[in-house]
């Protein structure tokens, strides 16, 4: 379980969020520059927020009143990025095994097998980030951030960088992510028709504030884009 | 004309010596101050930086005078390294590698500091993410994407330090076999008479070794950066 009630001031844009998630699925859904980016960079710890709490499963990972914030590197969260960001000097096999050395964990060749055959990504193992599209890239940052076995997975955008051909190639593994994968995720989109088919809750912002809260209805109450 | 005598080879091969062990001792303390200056705001950060440029617009004599005065036996810092280390710099072939390392520092550190500020810090904060402490971060993803800087800066620190007279003959004098490098042999026998041909040689040396260290830079650069960006 996620709570958040943060507030933090970005230049002129105030962002103040507040909400707590029990579903596999949270979707952060709101337009650019409503500070959905921000919001999910504070879950993470790489942002700090100015007040409030932020709390994953009963372990406190921020708290302004008692000084209180645990690095990035101690939350095990793990972070798909739209830009992918794998590293750029190491091949795939080492990107997706960066996580796991770097958290000292066993190696689990089953389960590095159960995720490079649920992404598909098991032929391009000894490549490197700079020969693939941007589909697999994504993939592989996918696989990268799920094999350092992370408490909540956060998703920012990971489709925006990609075009409609490749969303679609994509997509079907994020379904496949949720429902095999047992890690409670926060998907970042503005995207109504990916955040129907993903996620399992909805959180609404607009400039910096939670506007909505609920199942996958609330955005039926949106505009559409 | 290319026969080299022994007391050349001695000049040359020590100056290969103490070029070799400035490099080698300043690169990681330059990596540091260039990783702070990349990455960092603290305050004397302008000052930091102004200290380490100071060797390539004080005239070396200065350099080599101050260096002297602290490093010397009787100085502050050289009394306490030979003290407590049991290592003397005044006129002895390690003051050289000193020397050579304080003169050339400033050009070691730049090409370092500009690929660390290369580096992208996004990829860093992934690293992050996936578990590695500040620490790892910098010897996992930040310093290898740099690599290509330290070693264009270790090449160019090196050449300058093979080519360094000023700083290096005052503090250390010019004593063949300990503190006689080939920029300091080269003097010498430009003041003796005949010892033109023999200056000439070891002028061609430098030369040598001065091209040599300028296209192995440009090669491992070039190798490194094809290495790192995924190809």
């Amino acid at each position: 379980m996620l709570r958040v009630e943060v507030t933090k001031q970005l230049g002129e844009f105030a962002l103040e969020a507040a909400f707590e998630s029990e579903g596999r699925v949270t979707g952060l859904f709101g337009a650019s520059g409503s500070g959905k980016t921000s919001l999910v960079n504070m879950i993470a710890g790489l942002v700090r927020p100015d007040h409030g709490t932020i709390v994953l499963d009963g372990e406190t990972l921020d708290d302004t009143k008692r000084g209180l914030h645990v690095p990035t590197y101690r939350r095990r969260i793990g972070y798909v990025f739209q830009d992918a960001r794998l590293f750029p000097h190491l091949d795939v096999l080492h990107n997706l095994d960066y996580g796991r050395r770097m958290n000292r964990l066993e190696e689990d060749t089953a389960q590095r097998k159960r995720v490079t055959d649920l992404l598909d990504i098991g032929h391009l193992l000894d490549r490197r980030p700079g020969k693939l599209s941007g589909g697999e890239r994504q993939r592989v940052a996918l696989g990268r951030a799920l094999l350092a076995k992370p408490r909540l997975l956060l998703l920012d955008e990971p489709l925006g960088a990609l075009d409609e051909g490749r969303r679609a190639e994509i997509l079907p593994y994020l379904v496949r992510l949720r429902d095999e994968a047992r890690i409670p995720m926060v998907y970042v989109s503005h995207d109504a028709a990916e955040m129907r088919q993903l996620a399992t809750q909805i959180v609404l912002l607009r400039q910096g504030r939670v506007t909505s809260f609920g199942g996958v209805k609330v955005l039926s109450s949106m505009p559409t884009q | 004309m290319l026969d080299i005598t022994p007391t050349e080879w001695t000049a040359i091969l020590l100056s290969l010596r103490v070029a070799a062990v400035a490099t080698l001792v300043a690169t990681p303390l330059g990596v540091a101050l260039a990783w702070l200056l990349a990455r960092r705001q603290f305050w004397g950060k302008s000052l930091l930086d102004a200290a380490i440029h100071l060797p390539l617009v004080l005239p070396p004599v200065v350099t080599g005078y101050l260096l002297l005065l602290s490093f010397g036996r009787r100085g502050l810092v050289g009394a306490f390294f030979a003290d407590h280390l049991g290592v003397v710099f005044a006129f002895r072939w390690t003051g050289a590698a000193l020397a050579c390392g304080v003169m050339s520092f400033p050009l070691l550190v730049r090409p370092i500091r500009l690929s660390i500020e290369a580096v992208d810090q996004r990829l860093e904060q992934a690293a992050e993410t996936l578990g590695a402490a500040p620490w790892w971060v910098f010897l996992t993803v930040t310093l290898p994407l740099s690599l290509p800087g330290v070693l264009a800066g270790m090449v160019l620190g090196f050449a300058k330090a093979i080519g360094e007279f000023g700083a290096t003959i005052t503090f250390v004098s010019n004593i063949p076999g300990e503190t006689q490098t080939i920029s300091s042999a080269i003097y010498s026998l430009i003041q003796t008479p005949d010892g033109d041909v023999a200056a000439l040689r070891l002028v061609v040396v430098s030369v040598v070794m001065a091209v040599a260290a300028l296209i192995g830079a440009e090669w491992f650069a070039r190798r490194a950066t094809q290495r790192l960006h995924g190809n």
